[in-house]
């Protein structure tokens, strides 16, 4: 268990708050988008949250000015 | 594109044991009357939950493109509203909007037999207890599915929606979008569409090749259809099929052999270069000795998609071919996801240079580069499909890439580009 942030691709608008809180976790692409490491089933919307950076993400949520983060408990 | 299947629903070719005809066996343009001559009419008597096991026991998968397994989609919409007290009854769709512009087996199946898909429709709402049915589908066959609807009693419930010729728009979210707000763009899925789809209701959406099946497999059980194919891939599928060739539909059994569908349809395999397998999200595979099933290892087994097959001619430069799809498959992207909208062009242009003269090797690697970092990162899986592409044209036109990179091109006359 644990949780998962999910990346709105529809909403993001790669203004890059995330990277800047998570630096560990998300990188940026070429045109500013977060960009997940490579996850063993290809999905790189969904991003797995290890405790340590629970609070961080939890921020990010809170602060995406396009509101396209969600954290939801790892299924 | 075929007028309708027309021309080659008429003409009655000897496919050896590749040819099958089930799903057009009540003739062209087939009305009520002869859609239940030749099929019998729709039996009323199927218990709900047998139907399901039924389903399963077919090994039907979905013939849209994804080949998820028909009833275990079903299954799931059935449950959907199970967690949630007074949940809303669910939804099914029959999804004919074909956007692929190298399919047209879904247009000809509608026009032709649409009966077969009414049918279908029927007994898989049935199976889930929808309360509400649609068929999704572009303008071309509209009439006739209107036509065939309002002919039938039984099928007054079933709402016809039209769908907008995109490439994007038969994409099950788009599909749930269209219907429900006249968008026919994808969205953010936070839910399955078999927990949340259309207004919040369990949704299925179903391709109406697969419901045809679902129609045929409901009269003559699970034994009957796995008698076409084999235990991997059982039944049959339709095939559009295009490029070096007229334009024709096929119906061929499941784990198809990719070398005897083209000699059936009289194609010398010498004056062949690739196929691209399953349409512009597919794969180039040369040289022909492949089987078409969703299941099997990639050496010898190409996924069929949504049964597209477009043969190049030896003639033709394969690089420049997949560059003008790529062309098209960006200009395609609905803008909404920033590595869709980006990470495409930015492919496409690369291939562009490829293809078209530019000479720099780390163009290759470019390429692959972009391709791994468009993957997973959308609302739908455009972006994976469009990669999916360039890497398997790469791969099965390496030589002509050698070419082009020393100026050369094998497939034009003196060996030099355009």
């Amino acid at each position: 268990m644990g949780e998962t942030l999910h990346i709105d691709w529809t909403s993001c608008d790669g203004r890059g708050l995330c990277t800047e809180l998570l630096p560990q976790l998300l990188a940026r692409d070429d045109w500013g988008y977060p960009l997940a490491g490579q996850s063993a089933n290809g999905d790189r919307s969904n991003v797995q949250i290890g405790a340590d950076d629970l609070e961080a993400a939890r921020e990010a949520v809170a602060l995406c000015p396009r509101l396209a983060l969600s954290l939801r408990p790892t299924k | 594109m075929t007028p309708l299947g027309t021309a080659t629903l008429g003409e009655e070719r000897e496919m050896g044991n590749v040819g099958r005809r089930l799903l057009f066996a009540a003739g062209p343009n087939a009305g009520l009357a002869s859609h239940e001559q030749a099929f019998g009419p729709l039996p009323r008597g199927l218990a709900d939950p047998s139907f399901l096991a039924v389903l399963e026991a077919s090994g039907l998968t979905g013939r849209g493109g994804a080949a998820f397994a028909s009833w275990r989609k079903m299954a799931a919409t059935a449950r959907g509203r199970g967690s949630v007290p007074l949940a809303a009854r669910p939804v099914a769709i029959a999804n004919g909007a074909e956007g692929e512009p190298l399919s047209f087996k879904d247009k000809a199946l509608l026009a032709n037999s649409p009966h077969l898909v009414i049918d279908g429709l029927l007994i898989a709402g049935r199976a889930i207890k929808a309360s509400q049915l649609f068929i999704y589908t572009t303008s071309a066959v509209l009439p006739a599915v209107e036509a065939a609807v309002a002919a039938r009693h039984d099928a007054r419930r079933i709402k016809v929606v039209p769908a907008p010729e995109t490439f994007i728009a038969g994409q099950a979210t788009a599909v749930v979008n269209s219907i429900a707000n006249g968008i026919a763009l994808p969205t953010d899925l936070r839910l399955r569409l078999s927990e949340s789809g259309l207004k919040g209701r369990p949704t299925l959406v179903l391709n109406v090749e697969t419901l045809a099946h679902i129609a045929l497999i409901a009269r003559n059980g699970a034994g009957w259809f796995r008698q076409a194919g084999t235990d991997r891939d059982p039944g049959t599928r339709l095939i559009s099929l295009s490029g070096h060739c007229a334009e024709q539909v096929l119906e061929v059994e499941g784990d198809a052999s990719l070398a005897e569908i083209l000699a059936g349809a009289g194609i010398d395999p010498a004056e062949v270069q690739a196929v691209l397998v399953g349409g512009y999200h597919g794969r180039w595979v040369a040289p022909l000795d492949y089987r078409l099933s969703p299941i099997g290892p990639e050496s010898h087994v190409v996924r069929p998609g949504a049964g597209v097959l477009h043969v190049l001619p030896a003639t033709e430069c394969g690089l420049d071919a997949t560059a003008r799809i790529v062309n098209y498959l960006a200009a395609q992207s609905a803008r909404q996801c920033g590595p869709c909208m980006f990470g495409l062009p930015a492919m496409s242009r690369v291939l562009d240079a490829l293809a078209y003269g530019d000479r720099d090797p780390r163009l290759v690697g470019e390429l692959a580069r972009l391709g791994k970092l468009v993957g997973g990162r959308g609302a739908c899986h455009h972006p994976d499909g469009t990669a999916r592409l360039v890497g398997t044209a790469l791969e099965t036109f390496s030589d002509d890439v050698s070419a082009h990179l020393v100026g050369r091109c094998t497939r034009s006359p003196g060996g030099h580009h355009g």
